[in-house]
């Protein structure tokens, strides 16, 4: 039963990584929502229990490989970000669809700006607007994965 | 079971490994060197993941390209057809002219030139990260690639390779904040070195004195020196230049010939095994 529910977990996770390297038109690039860190943000609000920083950090590194970043960077930002979600889910689960997105918009804005400071330091990057753009989209996007998840974990009821 | 309340290892004892592992990998990734086996073998393990993305773009092309119409394609022929007699008019010119310089290079006694190996390698168009210019080849380590060999397209120099796997390899373009490219100016053989400032349509000299001579529309090709790009590929063509004397250097600027924002076909070039002298 476990092993299962962690599979379909799993499954998931790798849509949105997929989603995440898919090309899109050079034009809708700069405002790709973060996929996959909405999808470990679900989980990890969801079944804490089941996702935590660990997974986040495997999947960071996955998504550093993937995407051709230095390693660690996805790394470090996604554990940051899962540990402010599996610290405070009790907290966030109650507020209501719209003040979630809210707090998801704050917490992309930090792993944006954490992403963005570290390729500063390590490849001298300077900071133009256009990098906040994910943060926009990626609100806007949280009230659908978070519908599509919920029925998603409905339907197979994984705990 | 639920274990929501019983955890056994506290969320901070977990972000603390996590953030120390991160920070052991970055250091590690970026002040160490060379294509060790852990980096290749961690560059295979995505290449799946980075298939099945393209797919998608794989499908929609092949799509496209069978609803090409027969008009369309009889044009298209016709024109490549052109293109090749008049290139293999200059093929025949260069194979004399090549044998010359040969016999000319064999009197002087400098080194010969000698014809690298070479392959085509196809982007794979998946999302890379966007605070750097990269893009994925379907080449890898069982074609024989390795990094630092120099990529370009049928117009220029487009990058250098910098991670492999056995399947895909990732190409860093010379229009990325972190890459350099010895060059000389072709009129007059002046030597400079070309940098990415992260834009994907502007590089810039740098070092440029005031009184170098540079003028707009000059070409630049590769010097050859620093032994990662073969010498006289077409890099750039100066635009701009801001000889303002109030810096201590001019500011000059080049657009690549490479048109790097739509490549699809590239050739990856290896390195001269030596370059052998002939003094007979």
């Amino acid at each position: 039963m476990n092993s299962r529910h962690s599979l379909l977990i799993a499954i998931s996770i790798f849509f949105a990584l997929v989603m995440a390297l898919m090309p899109l038109p050079i034009s809708f690039e700069p405002y790709r929502p973060d996929w996959v860190l909405l999808v470990l943000m679900y989980w990890s609000l969801a079944v804490p229990h089941r996702l935590n920083i660990g997974t986040a950090w495997v999947v960071g590194l996955l998504m550093d490989l993937a995407s051709g970043s230095p390693l660690g960077v996805n790394s470090l930002t996604y554990s940051v970000c899962i540990f402010i979600t599996a610290s405070n889910f009790q907290k966030i689960r109650n507020f209501s669809l719209w003040q979630q997105s809210i707090l998801i918009a704050l917490f992309l804005t930090l792993y944006h700006l954490m992403q963005f400071w570290l390729n500063h330091f390590l490849m001298g990057v300077y900071f133009s607007p256009h990098y906040m753009w994910p943060v926009l989209t990626g609100m806007l996007c949280w009230w659908w994965i978070f519908l599509i998840l919920r029925k998603y974990r409905r339907h197979f009821r994984i705990r | 079971m639920k274990l929501m309340f019983g955890r056994t290892i506290s969320l901070q004892l977990r972000l603390f490994v996590a953030v120390l592992l991160s920070v052991v990998l970055i250091v590690g990734d970026r002040y160490t060197q060379g294509g060790t086996t852990i980096r290749t073998s961690l560059n295979t393990l995505v290449s799946p993941l980075i298939y099945l993305a393209n797919l998608p773009y794989e499908l929609f092309s092949i799509g496209a390209k069978n609803l090409h119409t027969r008009d369309q394609l009889l044009t298209e022929n016709e024109a490549l057809k052109k293109k090749q007699l008049l290139q293999s008019e200059q093929l025949q010119q260069l194979q004399f002219l090549s044998r010359e310089n040969d016999k000319l290079r064999a009197l002087l006694g400098s080194s010969a030139k000698q014809s690298n190996r070479k392959i085509i390698a196809q982007v794979l168009s998946v999302h890379s990260n966007p605070y750097s210019h990269q893009v994925v080849i379907n080449r890898g380590t069982t074609d024989g690639l390795s990094e630092g060999q120099a990529v370009i397209d049928e117009m220029g120099v487009v990058g250098q390779i910098t991670q492999v796997g056995s399947t895909t390899s990732r190409v860093l373009l010379m229009t990325d904040t972190t890459h350099a490219t010895p060059v000389r100016i072709l009129r007059n053989d002046v030597r400079t070195v070309v940098e990415g400032i992260g834009k994907i349509n502007v590089v810039k000299l740098s070092h440029v004195p005031h009184s170098l001579d540079v003028r707009i529309g000059d070409i630049l090709v590769t010097s050859g020196l620093g032994g990662t790009f073969p010498e006289g590929y077409p890099v750039a063509v100066v635009t701009e230049i801001n000889r303002d004397e109030g810096h201590p250097f001019a500011q000059v600027y080049a657009e690549p010939i490479a048109q790097l924002d739509r490549i699809r076909l590239l050739v990856v070039l290896w390195r001269n095994q030596q370059e052998s002298i002939s003094n007979e």
